[in-house]
């Protein structure tokens, strides 16, 4: 099960990120869940092998200030997010563009809900 | 007088790269100032088809996550479905599990130090150590019936045993590695040329490990006590083993890192088939997961860690994996800085980048 879980508001994310950093908590990573009109995402942290989460839960469209400039290593995360969800974070310290893991042409978001899996038999149009 | 900068993609195409990344070298002569990562060319969805698999279907699919540690990722997997589902493993299972699992760091790691020989022009070394690492493959395909992707993990346990005639050749390959390897560390440790490559080249302090999140031999080559077998998954609780770690951050502190843990891997291996009581391999599986969970294992390269959700139906809703490569990434941002052009595919390679683990 999920242990040690915290809510948080979006105006809590760069807070409890500055907590983390400031009791000595490595960032592990973040995972994003698409729940049809809103998103979940978890920021994992760790300490001497007992992790930590922050859970947010927010409607889609709306920006997320990113963590990257407390936790650079966030910034990886923070793109592949943007790419596969479609979340916009604000401030992050190197900025793919969307085009971290995805290429030109590629669709838009498709880890969000919606996003069909598209099966082209080899040979065939 | 102002310096000149120029950009110097090293990739997706490099020699010393087995799979596409690629490096904006910012340099200035033949030093380099800054390195953007630059990745995606072998992104395939994985995760997504959580959507379209039922979660007996997934351990395939995580498993063809990497060529390279894929029992690590299916391990992973069924524990997160074992813990949502409170499944007991019988203690046979749990002692298998390390059994490959260890197999499986084993072969990792005499992989990259072939690569790593080869990375250095140091062919007859890359070819003693890709032949040691042939044995091991040889005993996957004796006990599991295939060198890589061994599909044993099943959720609830396992799906083949090790009867006692395959044990005891796994015990004398793992004699045999051993004595390869002992020979083998005299040149990996020891020599004059591979240490002028190595020692003070790449180097990640301490503190910057941390905060940047390195993992795995990464990681611990910079001082890091940070394994997630500590945590006490499968049977390591049972066995005798201690954190390999090494102080001095460099190339050469990730060789010793990997070395040791070579031959840790061996003694855990001779452990847990000392240690394997009889009895079941597997729990009979009623019903489907549901909740959350989040795993995470030692892999070869460092912890993967797995998110699932399920929602009581035969498939996830969400299959998550943060694979160690991705976080060793930033990582080897930091450690390019300051090198010459000639020790970035050194650097490169210290890490052990799994591209395909990191794409997904």
């Amino acid at each position: 099960m999920l242990y040690n879980v915290t809510d948080i508001t979006i105006e809590g994310v760069l807070h409890s990120a500055q907590d983390m950093e400031i009791q000595g908590y490595r960032f592990v990573t973040s995972s994003c869940v698409d729940n049809g009109e809103t998103l979940d995402i978890y920021y994992h942290y760790d300490k001497d092998l007992v992790l930590k989460q922050y859970k947010l839960n927010v409607a889609k469209g709306i920006t997320i200030p990113s963590i990257s400039k407390v936790f650079f290593c966030a910034m990886l995360v923070e793109n592949e997010i943007k790419d596969l969800f479609g979340v916009q974070f604000s401030n992050l310290v190197l900025d793919y563009g969307g085009k971290l893991l995805l290429s030109d042409g590629a669709p838009d978001a498709p880890m969000a809900c919606g996003g069909q899996i598209i099966v082209i038999e080899k040979g065939k149009e | 007088m102002k310096t000149k900068t120029s950009v110097i993609p090293f990739g997706p195409q490099h020699p010393v790269l087995p799979e596409p990344l690629q490096l904006k070298l910012v340099m200035q002569d033949e030093r380099v100032i800054e390195a953007i990562p630059a990745i995606g060319y072998v992104h395939r969805g994985l995760e997504k088809l959580a959507e379209t698999k039922d979660m007996n279907q997934m351990i395939y699919v995580v498993e063809r996550i990497c060529g390279i540690c894929s029992f690590m990722h299916a391990l992973n997997y069924c524990h997160g479905i074992e813990e949502m589902m409170e499944l007991q493993v019988p203690d046979r299972a749990k002692y298998l599990r390390v059994i490959w699992g260890e197999m499986h760091r084993t072969h990792s790691h005499l992989l990259w130090l072939g690569l790593l020989a080869d990375s250095f022009g140091f062919e007859s070394l890359f070819m003693q150590a890709w032949r040691a690492r042939e044995r091991v493959m040889d005993m996957m395909e004796a006990t599991a019936g295939s060198r890589i992707m061994i599909s044993t993990n099943i959720i609830g346990g396992l799906r083949r045993d090790i009867p006692a005639d395959l044990q005891r050749q796994v015990l004398d390959m793992v004699d045999e590695v051993e004595r390869e390897m002992k020979e083998m560390e005299q040149v990996f440790l020891k020599d004059y040329t591979v240490k002028h490559r190595l020692v003070g080249v790449g180097v990640l302090p301490k503190d910057i490990a941390y905060k940047i999140g390195a993992v795995g031999p990464v990681g611990r080559a910079s001082g890091l006590a940070q394994d997630m077998r500590s945590l006490n998954y499968a049977a390591y609780k049972e066995l005798d083993w201690e954190t390999v770690v090494e102080n001095d951050g460099d190339c050469y502190a990730r060789t010793v890192v990997r070395v040791r843990e070579v031959y840790q891997a061996l003694d855990l291996i001779r452990q847990a088939f000392a240690k394997m009581p009889e009895g079941d391999i597997a729990v009979p599986v009623k019903g489907f997961p549901d909740g959350e969970v989040v795993t995470r294992i030692e892999q070869p390269r460092g912890e993967c860690l797995y998110y699932l959700r399920a929602n009581g139906t035969k498939n996830l809703s969400r299959v998550r994996v943060r694979t160690p490569t991705f976080a060793n990434i930033p990582p080897l941002i930091h450690m390019l800085p300051g090198c010459q052009l000639a020790d970035v595919p050194v650097i490169v390679l210290s890490i052990d980048p799994c591209i395909s683990c990191t794409e997904r």
